[in-house]
């Protein structure tokens, strides 16, 4: 198998000088085609900072410090910026965290289709929306041709997810970004659309990165995982793995910290205070040995 | 005889919707002839989607909304009619916590006296020192440092503050929680925390909570009874163990087959899968 995307030994700061703080501390990974990586971790482990370094949608006061992203083999950050705009949308795509924001709330759904199929594939206006209309079918829209005529605020948050699902595959990419897409919704809405990513993904032979803090999500979608903390890999390897026969200490913790729907009450152990302790201590202990060989 | 402490009667609530200039009014019941009974000392689950009622529900339960139809009783005393004046003793022994402990504590004051606030507005504080020891003994009692009385809510992490949020709900000895999807926007790791913190508490303290969620892995943990809520009705309810192991209804049965459990399952994504009930081979709780 060859691997669609490399991360390797990738740093990233927010801030400028002595008071930056890294987000990631050498977090590397592989998605191969046609495979969904899932990329685990709490809120502050960085996962959604990796997602956008890849996406080229760093925040304006985050820099990648040091490492490699390589996409299909080519070098993405010595890229030049119009080369790599380019890939946006086409070749790498989001489906973004929060539906409700992210569609342009005075444009209906149906132009914001056609304008990323014009753009990226130079379709012409009416070819464009035939396409939106195959496309809004395929992520089980009912009366497609309708709903290409509303504004996003005219349909439901599930709706809207399968919009943004319908466009990021539009155009073929080979790698989906999925950033935490299914968070803000209520469980069955939530089987419904991963049920429609993966469909999609067989369809269109794209790869998935799957950013989420659930390891039940990873469990039902993705094939590989990677378990961030901090900014850095703990674990990784094949979900059934990893799940399974859990390496380090902190993806034990944190399926044990896990309330489980199938199982009483008494087997459920929170996450060691001094666990999480000690995993900052040494993710600072590696900041301060960078500072000291940079200085 | 058990020993109910809250109950609820043909309970509903109707949103006036407004009609045009030339339509009628017509009310939006979203909320429909609900009969629960909470024993003293117990923990009820009340689970739902988004739109189900759940949260109207528990805004009823705490009286700070009028019911528009049925009652409400609590300790034996009627008040889903009663005006705010009868109310106003009762409300020392009926508290709730929010959902967002980011938007529910004021970001401008020090712990000690957010969460003492309650014993002022009830005229139980006596000056300064009182205060501040107050204020201590609740963090003491979920599990933060006393130190933390001269804290600002922005320096706490999520979990810090939703023990603050838990604190000020205590600090008038209530009888009886309401808690909105309180672990809802936290990690895993402190998730767990939480909800032992709960257990312990109501152990210690003999609560009696109503216990809202979406989460039904969450409730599990905590409830003793659970009611599924669906379009404002209560489609399935009774003990924690029988619901979980062989739920009767089919929305409760489509609710935990979409509880993503975290074992491979191959499967598990196909669209033309039928409604399976995966969980049905745990032990009774």
């Amino acid at each position: 198998m060859t691997a669609v995307l490399t991360v390797h030994d990738l740093h990233v700061a927010i801030g400028r000088g002595g008071g930056a703080t890294n987000v990631l501390r050498g977090a590397g990974l592989e998605v191969e085609t046609g495979e969904v990586r899932g990329l685990v971790g709490e809120s502050g482990a960085g996962k959604s900072m990796l997602g956008r370094a890849v996406l080229g949608l760093l925040p304006a006061n985050a820099a990648i410090t040091a490492g490699q992203i390589t996409f299909k083999g080519r070098d993405l950050l010595a890229m030049r910026e119009p080369e790599r705009r380019g890939l946006l949308g086409r070749s790498i795509a989001l489906i973004p965290q929060d539906p409700m924001t992210s569609l342009n709330p005075v444009k209906r759904v149906g132009a914001q289709i056609a304008g990323l199929l014009r753009h990226h594939l130079g379709l012409s206006n009416r070819d464009a929306l035939e396409r939106a209309t195959e496309l809004l079918a395929e992520v089980a829209i009912r009366e497609p041709r309708r709903v290409l005529g509303l504004y996003p605020h005219e349909i439901s948050g599930g709706m809207r997810q399968r919009v943004l699902i319908a466009m990021a595959f539009a155009c073929d990419p080979a790698l989906v970004i999925a950033d935490e897409p299914t968070t803000a919704l209520d469980v069955t809405v939530q089987r419904q659309v991963l049920q429609l990513v993966e469909r999609l993904r067989q369809s269109h032979g794209a790869a998935v990165l799957f950013v989420t803090h659930d390891l039940g999500v990873v469990a039902k979608i993705c094939r590989t995982m990677t378990v961030l903390h901090a900014g850095r890999v703990l674990e990784e390897g094949e979900t059934a793995d990893v799940l399974t026969r859990p390496r380090h200490p902190y993806t034990r913790a944190l399926l044990a910290a896990t309330p489980r729907a199938d199982r009483p009450a008494e087997a459920l152990r929170p996450v060691p205070p001094a666990l999480i302790e000690s995993l900052w201590a040494e993710a600072h202990r590696l900041d301060a040995l960078s500072m000291a060989r940079r200085a | 005889m058990t020993d109910i402490l809250l109950r609820t009667g043909r309970l509903g609530f109707a949103y006036p919707e407004h009609g045009g200039l030339f339509r009628a009014s017509t009310p939006r019941e979203v909320i429909k002839d609900i009969d629960l009974a909470v024993p003293r000392g117990a923990v009820l689950g009340l689970v739902g989607e988004s739109g189900s009622g759940k949260t109207t529900l528990g805004r009823l339960l705490v009286r700070l909304l009028t019911p528009t139809s049925g009652g409400i009783q609590f300790d034996g005393v009627e008040i889903g009619a009663i005006g705010e004046a009868e109310m106003r003793p009762l409300r020392a022994r009926i508290q709730m916590i929010f959902q967002d402990p980011q938007s529910s504590l004021n970001p401008r004051l020090r712990l000690a006296v957010t969460l003492t606030r309650p014993l002022q507005v009830f005229g139980r504080l006596k000056g300064r020192r009182d205060q501040r020891d107050r204020a201590a003994a609740l963090l003491d009692l979920v599990g933060l440092p006393t130190g933390f009385v001269d804290r600002y809510p922005h320096e706490l992490s999520g979990g810090q503050r939703q023990r603050a949020g838990i604190a000020r709900a205590l600090a008038l000895e209530p009888d009886f929680i309401v808690a909105d999807e309180i672990v809802s926007g936290l990690d895993v790791s402190t998730q767990a925390h939480i909800l032992l913190l709960l257990r312990e508490l109501r152990a210690r303290l003999g609560l009696t909570m109503v216990f809202i969620s979406h989460d039904l892995s969450v409730v599990r943990v905590l409830c003793d009874d659970v009611a599924i809520l669906n379009h404002g009705e209560v489609v399935e309810y009774g003990p924690v163990g029988r619901i979980f192991n062989s739920p009767q209804h089919a929305y409760t049965r489509q609710l935990l087959s979409a509880i993503p459990l975290p074992d491979v399952e191959p499967g598990w994504l196909d669209e033309s899968s039928p409604i399976v009930t995966s969980h049905s081979q745990g032990s009774a709780a």
